[in-house]
C-alpha cells in the first residue's frame, strides 16, 4: 500500500467503510462519582445517541473528564447506572466494555512498533491472525499512516503517534470511541488540521459514537453533533451545537462557548412564543432579540457575538446601540475593536473596516440584526 | 623578570584545579589499590617470599577451589533467580495494587538493605534452626522425636537467607521503574480489552526490564562475595570462595592460596561489577 500524504483532510479516508460499525447508546442515569466526601460528578442524566458525537467542554475541574473515565470503567460511580446499549456497564471492568480510546499523550506502546501497537486490542480479545492483519490494514490506512507500521512510536511525530492511537482504538471496532483532550499536546496547526481529519473520519464512520472531552471550544463546535457544558461537576447546558451556540441558555454557556457580549437590558416586551422576538431597553435604545419567557420589567442579558456586530446599519441590521471607541486591535484577516457602551465592555471583530474610524473615545454605533441576538437569564446556573 | 614568570590567570586556575586529583588518587592508592596489589603479589610468591607460579595452576585444579567455585556460582545464581522473582512479585503488589499503608511497607522491605546480613540469619536460626520455633512446635504439636525441618544448615538455607536479604536491592530499582510507567497506558490496554495478566505481561514488565537487570546484576555481584551468611549458617559442605579464602588465611595460614583463591574472586566481582556498569549504562539506570 502506498503511503498517503500526510496534509490536509484527505488522509483518512482510504478503507474507513470496512471499519465502519454500528454505534451504540451511551446513557448516564443520575451517575454521580465522590472522592471521599468530595463530590466531583454530581448526579448526571445524559444521552448519547448511536453514532453521534457529544463534546463535553468546561474547564479544568468541571468533572467532564471523570464522567469520561466513568463510561470507560476507570471510576466507580457513587450513586446511578452506566448503559452502553442494552449493557448495563456500571459493574464491569474496563476490559469487557467494548470501548476505544484516546489521551492526550497518546498512550502507546513504546516497546512495540506500529503494527502491533494497532494489533494490541485484537490480540487481547483472541482475534484469529488473518482478522488482525487486516484489521491493522484497515485502521492504519483509514487514518493515512499505512506507510508506517513497521517504526516505532519514537521515530513518528505527535501528529502521527495520534493517529496512530485513533488507529488502535478503531481496529477493535468499538461500540463507542471516548476521546480524552486528543489534540491537547499538539502545537497549533496540527491541531486544527487534527480537527478537520476527525471530522472526516466521522463522516466516514458515521455510525460511530464519540465521547469527546475537551477545554477547546473550537474543537467542540467543529465537531460535535451536541455539546454538553460541564461546570463544578454538573451539567450547565446540553443541547445541539448550533442551538446552544445561538441562543446560549445561560450566562457561562454564553461566555464559555465563544466570546459574547453581553450587555443588561430590561425587557420591555416578553417574547410571544418560545422563538419569538421581545425587546429590551438598554439606556434609551430598544432592542430585539429572540426571547425566551421573558416578562415586562424583567432584568436580563442580551447576548451578541462579537462577529455580528456590524460598524454601518443596513434595513436588516436594525438594532442599534452607541459605544465609545477604546481599542483597536489589528490581527491580519480580522480587526478587533473594543466599545465601551453604558459601562460594558463590548468586542466587535470586524473583517472589513471604514476608510477613517473615529479617534479612541469618540462615540461610535454599532448595529445588530434581531435574529443574531438573544436574552440570556443572569442568574441561572447550572 | 616578574612578567616572564606570572602565569595568565586561567592558566593558574587550570594547573591548581589538576591538583585537586592527588588526594583521592592517594587515598585510594593507600586504601584500595596497595592493598590489592599486596594480595595479586603475594598470589604468586610463597609462604616463605620466593616466587611460585606453579601452586597458581595447582589451585585453580584442585578439587576445595573448584568446589567453592561451584558453590558460590549456584548459590548466587540461585539466590539472584529468588531475589528476582520476589522482588517483581512484591514490586508488582506495592506499585499497583491499591492498599493503605503500601508506601509504609515498601520503606520496611527497604530498611533490609541497612541491616547486616547476619542478623537475617540469626532471626532465620531462631525460626528455622534445629531448636527454633517452628521445629519446636511441630515437634509438639505432633509429639515428634526429631526436627522435621531440616533445611537451614544447607545450601537452601544459604539461599532463603540472601534472597531475603537481597531482594531489596531488586524491589528498589523496580519500583522506580514500576512508577515511571505511564498510567494510561495501562488503561489504554485494559479498555482494549486487555486483562491484568496480558497488560503485566505486554505493557509492564517491558518497561521495568532495565530495572531488572540492573538489580538482577547487582544481586549477582553481592551474592558472589557474601561471607556473613554462609559463615553464620555454617551448613556442612557448604564452602564458598570468600569462605575459601577465609578458611585459608586465618584458620590454616596459607596466605599464597588465600591470595590466589582471593585473585580469582576479585576477577569474578570485577568482571559482573563490569557487566553491571554496562548493563546499567546500556539501559540508563
Amino acid at each position: 500500500m502506498s503511503v498517503p500524504a500526510l496534509t490536509g483532510s484527505n488522509v483518512m479516508d482510504v478503507d474507513a467503510a470496512k471499519i465502519r460499525g454500528a454505534g451504540s447508546n451511551v446513557h448516564f442515569d443520575k451517575v454521580s462519582v465522590a472522592y471521599g466526601t468530595h463530590v466531583v460528578l454530581h448526579p448526571l442524566t445524559l444521552d448519547i445517541a448511536p453514532g453521534e458525537i457529544l463534546a463535553m467542554i468546561g474547564p479544568s475541574g468541571s468533572g467532564k473528564t471523570t464522567a469520561l473515565r466513568a463510561v470507560a470503567g476507570f471510576v466507580k460511580p457513587a450513586s446511578g447506572r452506566i448503559r452502553i446499549g442494552a449493557t448495563d456497564v456500571t459493574d464491569l471492568p474496563p476490559y469487557e466494555r467494548g470501548l476505544g480510546m484516546v489521551v492526550q499523550n497518546y498512550a502507546l506502546f513504546p516497546h512495540m512498533r506500529v503494527e502491533d501497537n494497532v494489533a494490541f486490542g485484537l490480540r487481547a480479545q483472541g482475534a484469529d491472525k488473518t482478522l488482525i492483519g487486516e484489521r491493522v490494514k484497515d485502521a492504519l490506512a483509514t487514518v493515512g499512516m499505512s506507510g508506517f507500521a513497521g517504526r516505532y512510536p519514537r521515530e513518528l511525530s505527535g501528529g502521527q503517534q495520534q493517529r496512530v492511537a485513533i488507529a488502535r482504538a478503531l481496529a477493535v471496532r468499538p461500540r463507542v470511541l471516548l476521546l480524552d483532550e486528543p489534540l491537547s499536546a499538539l502545537d497549533a496547526q496540527i491541531r486544527r488540521n487534527m480537527v478537520e481529519e476527525i471530522a472526516k473520519l466521522h463522516r466516514d464512520l458515521p455510525g460511530l459514537t464519540i465521547l469527546y472531552v475537551t477545554h477547546d471550544q473550537t474543537e467542540a463546535l467543529t465537531l460535535a453533533d451536541k455539546i454538553a457544558i460541564m461546570r463544578d461537576g454538573r451539567v450547565s447546558s446540553h443541547g445541539p451545537t448550533g442551538e446552544l451556540y445561538r441562543r446560549p441558555p445561560n450566562r457561562f454557556t454564553a461566555e464559555f462557548l465563544g466570546r459574547a457580549n453581553l450587555l443588561p437590558v430590561t425587557v420591555a416586551e416578553g417574547a410571544a412564543g418560545p422563538k419569538g422576538m421581545a425587546t429590551a431597553k438598554l439606556g434609551d435604545a430598544v432592542l430585539a432579540g429572540a426571547g425566551r419567557s421573558e416578562k415586562p420589567g424583567d432584568k436580563t442579558l442580551l447576548c451578541i457575538r462579537p462577529q455580528h456586530l456590524s460598524l454601518t446599519g443596513d434595513e436588516e441590521h436594525t438594532n442599534r446601540i452607541v459605544g465609545t471607541l477604546k481599542e483597536v486591535h489589528w490581527q491580519g484577516e480580522l480587526t478587533h475593536l473594543v466599545l465601551d457602551v453604558d459601562g460594558t465592555p463590548v468586542r466587535v471583530s470586524a473583517t472589513r473596516l471604514p476608510v477613517s474610524l473615529p479617534e479612541r473615545g469618540s462615540a461610535m454605533p454599532l448595529f445588530f440584526t434581531p435574529g443574531d441576538t438573544s436574552l440570556v437569564p443572569e442568574d441561572v446556573r447550572g | 623578570m616578574a612578567d616572564a614568570v606570572a602565569l595568565p590567570a586561567p592558566m593558574t586556575r587550570r594547573v591548581s584545579g589538576r591538583l585537586w586529583i592527588v588526594p583521592p588518587t592517594a587515598l585510594l592508592a593507600l586504601l584500595f589499590f596497595y592493598p590489592l596489589a599486596l594480595i595479586a603479589r603475594q598470589a604468586f610468591l610463597d609462604d616463605s617470599g620466593v616466587a611460585n607460579v606453579a601452586e597458581f595452576a595447582r589451585v585453580l585444579h584442585a578439587r576445595f577451589f573448584l568446589n567453592a567455585l561451584i558453590n558460590t556460582i549456584t548459590i548466587s545464581v540461585a539466590a539472584t533467580a529468588g531475589c528476582l522473582i520476589v522482588g517483581l512479585v512484591l514490586g508488582l503488589i506495592l506499585a499497583l495494587v491499591p492498599f493503605p499503608g503500601s508506601g509504609v511497607i515498601a520503606r520496611l522491605i527497604d530498611t533490609f538493605i541497612a541491616l547486616p546480613t547476619f542478623l537475617v540469619t540469626l532471626a532465620f536460626t531462631f525460626l528455622y534452626g534445629s531448636a527454633g520455633m517452628l521445629n519446636a512446635g511441630l515437634m509438639e504439636m505432633f509429639s515428634l522425636q526429631a526436627p522435621p525441618v531440616d533445611f537451614l544448615y544447607s545450601t537452601w538455607g544459604v539461599i532463603l537467607a540472601e534472597v531475603t536479604v537481597y531482594s531489596p536491592f531488586v524491589l528498589r530499582p523496580l519500583l522506580a521503574a514500576f512508577s515511571l510507567v505511564d498510567r494510561s497506558q495501562i488503561e489504554a490496554a485494559s479498555v482494549l480489552g486487555a486483562r491484568p495478566f496480558r497488560i503485566v505481561r505486554q505493557v509492564i514488565l517491558p518497561a521495568a526490564v532495565p530495572a531488572l537487570i540492573a538489580g538482577g546484576s547487582l544481586c549477582l555481584l553481592l551474592t558472589v562475595n557474601e561471607f556473613g551468611i554462609v559463615l553464620f549458617i555454617g551448613a556442612k559442605g557448604v564452602i564458598t570462595l570468600p569462605l575459601l579464602i577465609y578458611s585459608k588465611a586465618i584458620q590454616e595460614s596459607a596466605y599464597q592460596v588465600a591470595c590466589i583463591i582471593a585473585v580469582i574472586n576479585i576477577v569474578l566481582s570485577l568482571g559482573l561489577f563490569s557487566l553491571y556498569r554496562f548493563a546499567a549504562g546500556r539501559l540508563g539506570v
